[in-house]
């Protein structure tokens, strides 16, 4: 049976092919302005690699911020559905799923079998996410990935006073304009974040393990800033970013 | 006066008040607030009074959002410490941690 | 924000006033206010509770010199100097830097104070919108505040919000008003509340090729909406009056009065006869704080500093 899962965020849309319960095709694109096209083409390109057809496919489901507007989904779940099904199927051992992506993040308390018992979400406001870092990094003129890199050497704590990103945008000017490490205004950025995403968690309560996913979760000065924020270990799967496209083509398996 | 503290984005309006009218400046919301985001002093609203009352501390009114998180206001099953602390009742919190965070 | 060769669209003109009515030389207390905002620092001197002058500048990277320009500014057109000044009051986000000040006082306080002097004892209600702040403020005759509502951690609804707009679309801020009324019908408003967002969505309408003024009709109502949710929360009183930038912005101004369905009062202070006064109502914060300045003077809580 070949089962697709898509997940459609804020900025960028991740999909995943599974044919009798194993991945044979991940992919992923930027949405932009036109999600519902870019979408099309980005299912189209997976079928063209894996060479199925779209009536090889039993079912699909989306999920994500525009999940509703797959047109060729079957049935569209929840994000903290989707994201707990997806840890579940890999790390069973979870209890509380971390998914912060470009314009959300949220925290899920999850039972052993992978069933949401309880949640918490940050939306609308562009600073508990993955934009507010982005952000930062073209006001410091730097890739996020250089700034994840950069952060880890920082051994520096200045706290972010702005709790927007643009007017956190202006407080970066002014500290590289006071001459402050652009390390240490990585570091900032991200324990800046971190704290907003732990005190959100700590909402339905930080239980171990600690599973962190979405597109932020490939960073690795946000994961260190989060580590010190919430006193755990936290678990970061591969490609965590395509972990709740996993879990809708989990659903789409189980013919939900 | 209803002194608030706090902010409004596009998630909602998150907001300590403190009622500057029935505050005795006794500093019981001081002492239970675990994560210490509030002090007592002069009333910043009225510069002519020599009153003090209780207020949020800056550092916090801008984050008040995450700092109150933890204390579920108006979605756990007691009242907030601050608010249980307060025999006048002059301290409250809006609704936008109910709105937010509590699922039926 | 880049200086130099780069257009910068977001940057408004600075003014000084002198009141040509005034003689400081026969006044008795004379007093000065200083604001030092995010974005913008205004200096007041006011004799005997009158307004004499005024200074309006952008705020630079340093508070205490954003200060000291602001002052300057106040002072410049005259040939009154600091040491003449009995007693100075800083407010605003950089209160705590302004060298010149003997205390600082909330700009909470001062804006109802100077809304109070400038529109009339008939103000109820303030909206100030500042450089990254929102506030609205109800107040009684004698400009005290009765309760208020400020937002000042999120930029929706502050100047910035209008500047990172007036940035992206390429059009100077003092354009956005008038434009925003050469379309043929309101266009839907911007969805988004947070600016960061509303950019994004910004950027498609421009993809798709709707009209600019569309566009910037869009935005400017987004915003008055927005000041909107902070009003009814508090509850609006007449005499109604909006002090700050974005009192400059008719685009806002003329939608929220709509959505209202209350006219914001006029100012009672300035005289047609003041023609060459660039009427600033950024100044409602710094002429507060000169007001409470002279109060506390004239009541003897405080001992004057003037030195000649």
């Amino acid at each position: 049976m070949i089962v697709v899962g898509i997940d459609v965020g804020g900025k960028n849309a991740h999909i995943v092919v599974l044919k009798d319960g194993n991945i044979v095709a991940k992919g992923e694109a930027a949405t932009g302005i036109q999600k519902a096209e870019a979408v099309e083409t980005l299912y189209d390109e997976m079928l063209n690699k894996t060479g199925f057809n779209r009536e090889d496919v039993t079912r699909v489901v989306a999920t994500g911020s525009a999940g509703k507007r797959v047109a060729f989904a079957d049935g569209v779940i929840a994000d903290a559905v989707a994201g707990a099904r997806g840890v579940n199927r890999l790390i069973p051992s979870a209890r509380t799923v971390i998914d912060v992506g470009a314009e959300e993040g949220s925290a899920i308390k999850v039972s052993p079998e992978g069933k949401v018992l309880d949640f918490a979400v940050n939306e609308k406001c562009a600073a508990g996410t993955g934009t507010f870092v982005e952000t930062m990094a073209r006001a410091l003129e730097i890739t996020v990935e250089e700034m994840a890199t950069i952060s880890l050497q920082s051994n520096s704590s200045i706290p972010m006073n702005a709790q927007c990103a643009v007017f956190g945008e202006s407080e970066v000017v002014s500290l590289i304009h006071q001459k402050i490490e652009k390390q240490d205004i990585a570091k900032a950025v991200h324990d800046a974040v971190a704290g907003r995403i732990a005190s959100v968690a700590r909402i339905i309560g930080l239980e171990a393990d600690v599973v962190v996913i979405g597109g932020m979760a490939k960073n690795s000065g946000f994961i260190d800033s989060l580590t010190r924020e919430t006193a755990m270990d936290v678990i970061v799967p591969d490609d965590p970013d395509f972990i709740g496209a996993l879990g809708a083509a989990e659903s789409a398996a189980l013919g939900v | 006066m209803q002194a608030l503290y706090g902010f409004q984005d596009g998630s909602g309006d998150w907001f300590i008040s403190i009622d500057t009218d029935k505050c005795t400046g006794c500093g019981a919301c001081v002492t239970v607030c675990p994560a210490q985001a509030l002090e007592v002093g002069e009333d910043e609203y009225d510069p002519l009074s020599e009153v003090h009352v209780a207020r949020v501390r800056n550092a916090e009114r801008k984050k008040i959002r995450y700092t109150c998180a933890p204390c579920r206001p108006g979605y756990g099953e007691n009242p907030t410490p601050c608010v249980a602390a307060c025999e006048p009742g002059a301290i409250a919190h809006s609704d936008a941690w109910q709105h937010a965070y509590a699922h039926k | 924000m880049a200086e130099g060769a780069q257009k910068e669209y977001w940057r408004w003109p600075e003014g000084t006033w002198v009141n040509p009515d005034i003689d400081w030389q026969k006044g008795t207390i004379i007093t000065a206010g200083v604001d030092v905002g995010s974005v913008s620092s205004q200096g007041v001197v006011v004799v005997d509770g009158e307004l004499y002058s005024f200074g309006n500048t952008r705020t630079g990277f340093d508070s205490p010199d954003s200060a000291r320009k602001a002052m300057d500014r106040a002072l410049a057109e005259t040939d009154l100097t600091l040491g003449n000044i009995d007693y100075c009051i800083g407010t605003g986000y950089g209160r705590v830097n302004v060298p010149m000040a003997q205390r600082t006082i909330t700009e909470i306080a001062c804006h109802a104070r100077g809304a109070n002097f400038m529109y009339g004892p008939e103000v109820r209600t303030v909206m100030d919108m500042g450089g990254q702040d929102c506030k609205a403020i109800n107040c009684d005759d004698k400009g005290k505040v009765l309760n208020f509502m400020m937002n000042d951690k999120c930029a929706a609804g502050t100047g910035r919000g209008m500047e990172v707009f007036a940035d992206l679309i390429r059009v100077p801020v003092w354009e956005i008003g008038p434009r925003s009324f050469q379309i043929e019908k309101e266009p839907p408003t911007i969805s988004s509340t947070c600016v960061v967002f509303a950019k994004s969505e910004v950027m498609g309408l421009l993809e798709q090729g709707v009209p600019e003024n569309d566009i910037i009709a869009a935005y400017c109502a987004a915003m008055a909406h927005r000041i909107m949710g902070l009003l009814n929360h508090l509850g609006v009183h007449e005499k109604f009056v909006i002090t700050g930038g974005i009192a400059k912005n008719e685009g806002v101004v003329k939608r929220l009065e709509e959505a209202l369905g209350i006219k914001t009062a006029e100012q009672v202070w300035y005289k047609a006869e003041y023609q060459d006064c660039p009427f600033d109502t950024q100044i409602a914060g710094a002429v507060g704080a000169a007001l409470f300045a002279e109060a506390m003077v004239s009541k003897g809580k405080v001992k004057s500093v003037r030195k000649a």
